[in-house]
């Protein structure tokens, strides 16, 4: 049963337009999709490798302002945006890790969080380039949601793909080992600065994609959207989070419970825009009962309903 | 040649030099004991020859090319493992994850790296415990988990640090066939170590350390009955 699980979903995601879901559930599908690749990516960083980014957004708006630019400024289809941002995204992340990847624990933390913000800030200014806090509008390609999910189908497989593999070659061994103890990791042999760099790179390049999709799905962006701390580098911890760290499902699980629950909250009148306070409310809550987060802590929930039941 | 060779090396922390100008030399297919007081500077040393410090002044080669100066990470691909006296264990790997993550090192394929792991898991009786995650491991096991990774780098000199603290006689007993089975498998061994019965029983050669210094060198029986050993080592009881 275990081993055709992740055949079933792929099923049921591949059909799941065709039971005719209107416009705004599709909307919400689609989004939890794109926070799943999100998801993983900062997983494959802060879950595997023990490198907590407080800073992806840097990579999202990338992804999100080379299609953007592409199609504002050279007239060329923003879809072209995705494979641009693989070498800007290499070369952010190259860069980023130079700066950060020498620094531990809390540092790091804060050493990404600041460059997240440089991003933003830099993209509100240089408005020759980005628009500035005008923001970037293209014609989207097309008006159904149909194709959108397809093609987020595709990232999604793709991230889940990527993270697959790594994390079950000498890769993915390497990432844990340094999460658990560098100086041990290091002196086994592995060069924890080149692995970091790798994991760092790989999550930079797929958070990318998803910021490519995001241009090309919305149609518009700005630097306090795309570049945000708090609704993208922020949000993708939580779905980490609230998923599991280090869990394969855990990104897919906490996307979908999160794109839901913002829409639930935002939806409640007066209360709605206070949704990131109680974000943060629930991200304690979680923290506190369910550390390992849903996927993680399973069959702790699971006991917990029995123990109901009972 | 000799297989390692500690140049005049010292090192400075603040004003303190935890070594300083110690020189010996490692032969190929030895034991060689390091003995000292606490805080003699014998952890500091294998600091020093893995890589983790620079020293302040001195060299370390290995093989004849020299090291000091490599990061730990080259100086254990060159064939030179260590193990950790503060054990540290990949915590949330099971015990054969820990083996396999040092083994991919000359493994390329997992299947390989694999093996080689649970051979050497064999050889120091973790078998049993393959599947363990490491974290609920008791310290005895734990130390010889830290032996384990290190051998599954595939070493030909290999620093062990105080791997027999904290053990119980009988796995006190169970450590030494382990070290005896290191060294017929031709690898050299240079061990730090505080039960005097071990290094009496174990070691080809002993050096000794007191405050950073190299104090005495030679034969066990030679450094038992060396008087600037004994004064070192029961000074402050006299
Ligand atoms: N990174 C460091 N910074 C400052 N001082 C240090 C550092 N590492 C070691 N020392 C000091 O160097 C001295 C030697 O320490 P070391 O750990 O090498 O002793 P040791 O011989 O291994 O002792 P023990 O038998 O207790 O393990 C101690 O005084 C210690 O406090
Ligand atoms: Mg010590």
């Amino acid at each position: 049963m275990k081993r055709y699980f992740p055949i079933i979903v792929l099923a049921v995601l591949c059909v799941l337009p065709l039971v005719g879901l209107n416009t705004y559930l599709m909307h919400i599908v689609i989004l939890s999709v794109m926070w799943a690749v999100c998801g993983m990516a900062w997983n494959l960083l802060g879950g595997y490798c023990g490198q907590v980014s407080f800073g992806h957004a840097a990579f999202f708006g990338t992804g999100a302002y080379c299609s953007g630019i592409l199609a504002m400024k050279f007239k060329i289809s923003a879809w072209y945006g995705f494979l641009l941002s693989v070498p800007l995204n290499v070369a952010v992340a190259l860069s980023m890790g130079l700066i950060v990847l020498r620094l531990r624990g809390p540092y790091f933390v804060l050493a990404t969080l600041a460059i997240g913000e440089v991003f933003r800030i830099f993209a509100e200014n240089v408005v020759d380039l980005t628009n500035g806090n005008l923001g970037i509008m293209i014609e989207r390609t097309w008006v159904e949601k149909t194709q959108f999910y397809y093609i987020v189908l595709g990232l999604g497989l793709l991230a889940y793909a990527v993270v697959k593999f790594i994390t079950e070659s000498r890769w993915g061994y390497y990432f844990v080992a340094i999460r658990e103890d560098q100086d041990a990791a290091e002196s086994l042999g592995i060069n924890t600065t080149l692995y970091k760099t790798i994991a760092l790179t790989v999550s930079a390049v797929l958070t990318g994609f998803a910021g490519s999709f995001y241009m090309v799905y919305m149609g518009y962006i700005d630097p306090q959207i795309v570049f945000s701390l708090g609704e993208i580098s922020i949000l993708m911890i939580m779905v980490v989070m609230v998923g599991g760290v280090a869990t394969f499902w855990g990104p897919t699980v906490g996307a979908v419970i999160m794109v839901i629950l913002a829409e639930l909250i935002r939806s409640i009148p007066r209360v709605g825009v206070a949704y990131q306070t109680l974000f943060g409310i629930l991200l304690i809550v979680i923290i506190i009962y369910l550390p390992n987060g849903l996927v993680g802590d399973f069959p702790k929930i699971r006991r917990m309903f029995q123990r109901g039941a009972a | 040649m000799s297989l390692l060779n500690v140049d005049n090396v010292s090192i400075f922390f603040g004003g303190l030099a935890a070594v300083s100008n110690v020189s010996f030399d490692v032969e190929k297919g030895e034991i060689l004991a390091i003995i000292g007081p606490n805080g003699a500077g014998k952890t500091t040393l294998f600091n020093i020859v893995n890589g983790f410090y620079a020293p302040s002044k001195g060299k370390v080669s290995f093989n004849g090319e020299v090291i000091s100066g490599l990061k730990p990470h080259q100086i254990c691909r060159r064939g030179l493992a260590r193990t950790f006296q503060v054990v540290k264990p990949l915590q949330r790997m099971s015990v054969l994850d820990n083996v396999i993550a040092s083994s991919f090192l000359r493994c390329d394929t997992k299947a390989k790296a694999e093996a080689v792991s649970r051979e050497v898991l064999q050889f120091t009786g973790l078998t049993e415990d393959a599947d363990i995650i490491s974290k609920g491991l008791p310290l005895g096991k734990r130390k010889r988990l830290e032996i384990a990774r290190a051998l599954a780098t595939g070493p030909e000199l290999i620093l062990l640090d105080e791997s027999f603290a904290g053990l119980n006689p009988a796995e006190l007993d169970v450590s030494i066939e382990i070290i005896r089975g290191i060294k017929a498998r031709g690898i050299t061994i240079m061990i730090i170590e505080h039960h005097m019965k071990v290094i009496m029983a174990i070691s080809d050669r002993i050096v000794v350390l007191n405050h950073g210094q190299k104090i005495a060198a030679g034969l066990p029986a030679e450094v038992a009955s060396n008087p600037t050993v004994v004064e070192a080592y029961l000074g402050a009881e006299h």
